[in-house]
């Protein structure tokens, strides 16, 4: 085999993974990506029941109730809110008045059922996602809270 | 007082880096042998000012000294001593510091061990260290001094994020910097050859020993810090898929690819122009991981406050980096005339395999990672990209992967006989395939339970095929028992740390399969008394005791009996904990293992009425995880233990000595 022989079957295997992996991000992403919403766009966006979705925003102080082991509670942009219904443990740092993203998906009334209530390690820091969410709203506000 | 000291050696340490980047780069262009050995004192010193600087910080730290900002954001007088200590990194100012630490730690090394290497590439390669210390040094001193004091001080700190407080997470950035920052050695080692425009199988040999360090560090690191998930976020997730995570195992990725092509650039002298793209895109990789972690631009699980000015210093040193080495290797890499040739079908050809498929792996996470930042810039709208992406993605890249991790050890090199090694697996395929069918009907015989089975046929291939490349080399049952024995002793360190490490990523893919195929999840509310079943163990809530006093935290404890079939197996005592400053529950999974399975137990809130929610699970397999890194990892130490890397690396030394003399 010479050089330009190897050099030639070096590029094709390169392109062959290349156009493999292409293939399967393609197709995955089609299928995986999951896009975010606040409760705003959910009011003027209609989600089909069966597309995974995240939403997030405040947890409306007042409104966390349990039954059982479903947690209801109400996420808040400050313009428009959503219910949501969760089973299982919530994350340590799940508190009333605290941003919060979960994942999961809308059914037909208008009710959100997360799979999952996402964690956040640090009691500080405010989802991305929230903080834009609730400048797009017109609420942030920036006083005493470090985005 | 100490502070000011720590303050001032970081001052100096950042002077002395300048002349370590600057002298001895110089010196190595004009052949001046005086300038070029400034670099070594130059390291030395570098090592021993940030050394004080940290034993400063540390003192800070450990005295509970609160006239520093930092002290007074991440301690408290509370704290046990082990969390006052590793409170130093666990946080942004203190974990840079510790970055530069080992930074300079590996430049101390090269300068004490690398008295067999070139003077010039030496000096380069120390050089290069020298600059990128430079950089990380004006990161902390401008953007985030540690020793910043505040007046008047106050009586007590803020605390540690209570999840840091943690044994796991207390040595889990240590280790994780320990490989991050490895791989920068082999980044100055690869830019003082572009340099020199020679890369040679001499070359490889030194290079070599520090990736596999920072290769081992990084491996543990990872593997401590998902047990850490594992037992203290209580969801019973040992991996996320995270921008966190992914920021860890992408230089990993490349890293294990560096490991590989750089045996065939030292055993045939080729993929020299690859091996040294590689070594930038890991280091370039690892700082990205900084970078991410540090900007806090992605949402992620495991996110800290962050600041974004920070990211953008950082993002300007990673451009800086990965565009100079790039620019650098685009002039020098053409010259690099790899000796060797081979075909497809030979260990080089399969050596080659594997770094294609690890780097394609290492790209589509990369793209998986940042898609949400390009989707968000570009008013794509805002996604993230989980764990069902990754796994529709890195799985099927990974399949053909270890497949032929078991066939490319046998192969020879420059021409392989596939047939051959292909024969010689026999017994291992057949191991293979009992291990599918039998798995496939003890797990029900449906389709359903196929991927599965065919994850732990996975396993069991590469396993058998590790020992199958080591039972062929010591000729085990082929010949006399005297040979096998000479053989078994003379075979190179390196060949057993192969096999143990083959076999430690079967390990852990048996796990793996074994985690997601068969896991057992229950949630439900229990009173006092009651009773769940779970994979066949019943759990009793015997017990739930509020108020225990800990450390610097109050425990809600429940207390469940497990037994299978009426016979006691344990008492489980997962906990709650309440932390006095911050203020802020963790939650302390208990967890009963038999290394085959764990049962994983979570007490959660109270629902009102006298019931507590809990979490139970059966994990099978799931050991078998950290079990396989650990054993990667040793195969790693048992590799670097090679006497190739004492004994014969002064090859090139020894050459041009002898080429010298012929001269004369």
């Amino acid at each position: 085999m010479t050089r330009k022989q190897r050099r030639l079957y070096f590029v094709f295997l390169g392109m062959l993974a290349l156009g493999a992996a292409a293939a399967l991000v393609l197709t995955a992403m089609n299928d995986t990506l999951v896009y975010f919403y606040t409760p705003s766009d959910l009011r003027t966006k209609h989600v089909s029941p069966d597309r995974r979705l995240r939403i997030g925003g405040l947890v409306e102080p007042g409104s966390v109730a349990r039954q059982g082991d479903a947690v209801r509670f109400v996420v808040t942009d400050l313009t428009a809110t959503l219910p949501v219904t969760y089973r299982g443990v919530l994350p340590d740092l799940f508190r009333e008045g605290q941003g919060v993203v979960a994942e999961g998906k809308m059914d037909g009334e208008g009710l959100f059922h997360a799979s999952e209530v996402l964690a956040k390690h640090d009691e500080n820091y405010m989802p991305k996602e929230v903080a834009d969410a609730l400048k797009k709203s017109g609420q942030w506000q920036d006083e005493g809270k470090k985005p | 007082m100490i502070a000011e000291l720590g303050q001032f050696a970081l001052i100096v340490s950042l002077f002395v880096a300048l002349v370590q980047a600057v002298i001895p780069m110089v010196g190595a262009t004009r052949g001046d042998r005086a300038w070029m050995d400034v670099a070594q004192p130059a390291a030395l010193a570098q090592f021993a000012l940030i050394a004080t600087a940290f034993g400063a910080l540390m003192t800070c730290y450990v005295t509970s000294d609160f006239s520093v900002l930092n002290v007074v954001q991440n301690s408290h007088t509370d704290k046990p001593m082990l969390y006052k200590i590793s409170g130093v990194w666990g946080n942004h100012e203190g974990s840079m510091l510790l970055w530069v630490l080992i930074l300079s730690l590996y430049g101390m090394a090269v300068s004490i061990f690398g008295g067999n290497l070139p003077p010039g590439l030496r000096a380069r390669a120390l050089s290069v260290q020298a600059m990128i210390s430079c950089g990380f040094l004006l990161f902390i001193l401008f953007t985030s001094n540690p020793f910043t004091r505040v007046d008047p001080a106050p009586l007590n700190g803020d605390g540690l994020n209570p999840l840091l407080q943690d044994p796991g997470l207390a040595f889990h950035p240590p280790f994780l910097y320990l490989g991050y920052v490895g791989f920068s050695m082999a980044f100055s080692f690869a830019i003082a050859a572009l340099i020199e425009g020679r890369v040679d199988a001499a070359w490889a040999r030194w290079v070599r020993p520090w990736t596999l360090v920072a290769w081992c560090a990084l491996t543990l690191g990872i593997a401590m810090g998902s047990w850490w998930a594992y037992y203290t976020l209580g969801w019973g997730g040992w991996w996320y898929w995270d921008p966190v995570e992914n920021a860890s195992f992408m230089p990993w990725l490349a890293g294990t690819a560096l490991l590989h092509s750089s045996i065939v650039v030292e055993k045939r002298d080729t993929l020299k122009a690859w091996t040294i793209l590689l070594a930038i895109v890991t280091f370039s990789l690892s700082l990205l991981g900084t970078f991410l972690v540090r900007s806090g631009v992605l949402t992620s699980v495991h996110s800290f406050a962050a600041d974004p000015s920070r990211g953008v210093f950082v993002l300007g040193l990673l451009v800086l980096v990965v565009g100079g080495s790039l620019i650098l290797f685009a002039i020098r890499g053409p010259g690099l005339k790899g000796g060797g040739l081979f075909t497809p079908l030979s260990r080089e050809g399969s050596l080659l395999l594997n770094n294609v498929l690890m780097s394609t792996a290492a790209g589509t996470v990369l793209l998986g990672t940042l898609y949400p930042l390009f989707a968000d810039a570009l008013d794509l709208g805002k996604v993230s990209v989980g764990a069902p992406f990754f796994n529709a993605v890195f799985i099927p890249l990974m399949v053909p992967m270890v497949m032929t991790m078991a066939i490319g050890p046998l192969m020879s090199w420059k021409r392989g006989d596939l047939a051959g090694a292909l024969g010689r697996l026999k017994a291992a395929f057949g191991l293979t395939l009992l291990v599918l069918i039998g798995t496939w009907l003890v797990a029900g015989g449906s389709a359903g339970p196929l991927w599965a089975a065919g994850g732990l046929a996975l396993a069991a291939w590469l396993f058998c095929g590790a020992l199958t490349e080591w039972a062929e080399r010591v000729r085990l049952f082929r010949g006399p028992l005297s040979e096998t024995v000479e053989r078994m002793i003379r075979l190179p360190r390196s060949a057993y740390g192969m096999t143990v490490a083959h076999a430690g990523v079967a390990i852990v893919i048996a796990g793996i399969t074994g985690s997601a195929a068969w896991t057992v999840e229950k949630i439900q509310v229990m009173h006092v008394g009651d009773v769940a079943s779970v994979a066949g163990y019943d759990l009793r809530l015997e017990g739930v005791e509020d108020g225990i006093p800990g450390p610097n935290y109050m425990i809600l404890r429940a207390h469940f009996v497990a037994s299978k079939a009426g016979h006691l197996v344990t008492d489980l005592y997962p906990e709650k904990r309440m932390y006095r400053q911050p203020p802020r529950p963790t939650t302390d999974a208990a967890i009963h293992t038999n290394l085959l399975g764990d049962l994983y137990a979570v007490v959660g809130d109270a629902d009102g009425t006298g019931g507590y929610v809990t979490r139970l699970y059966f994990n099978p397999l799931v050991p078998w995880i950290f079990i396989g890194s650990v054993t990667m990892v040793i195969g790693g130490l048992v590799s670097l233990t090679d006497r190739r890397y004492r004994v014969g690396a002064p090859l090139r030394t020894a050459r041009a000595a002898a080429a010298a003399k012929g001269r004369v």
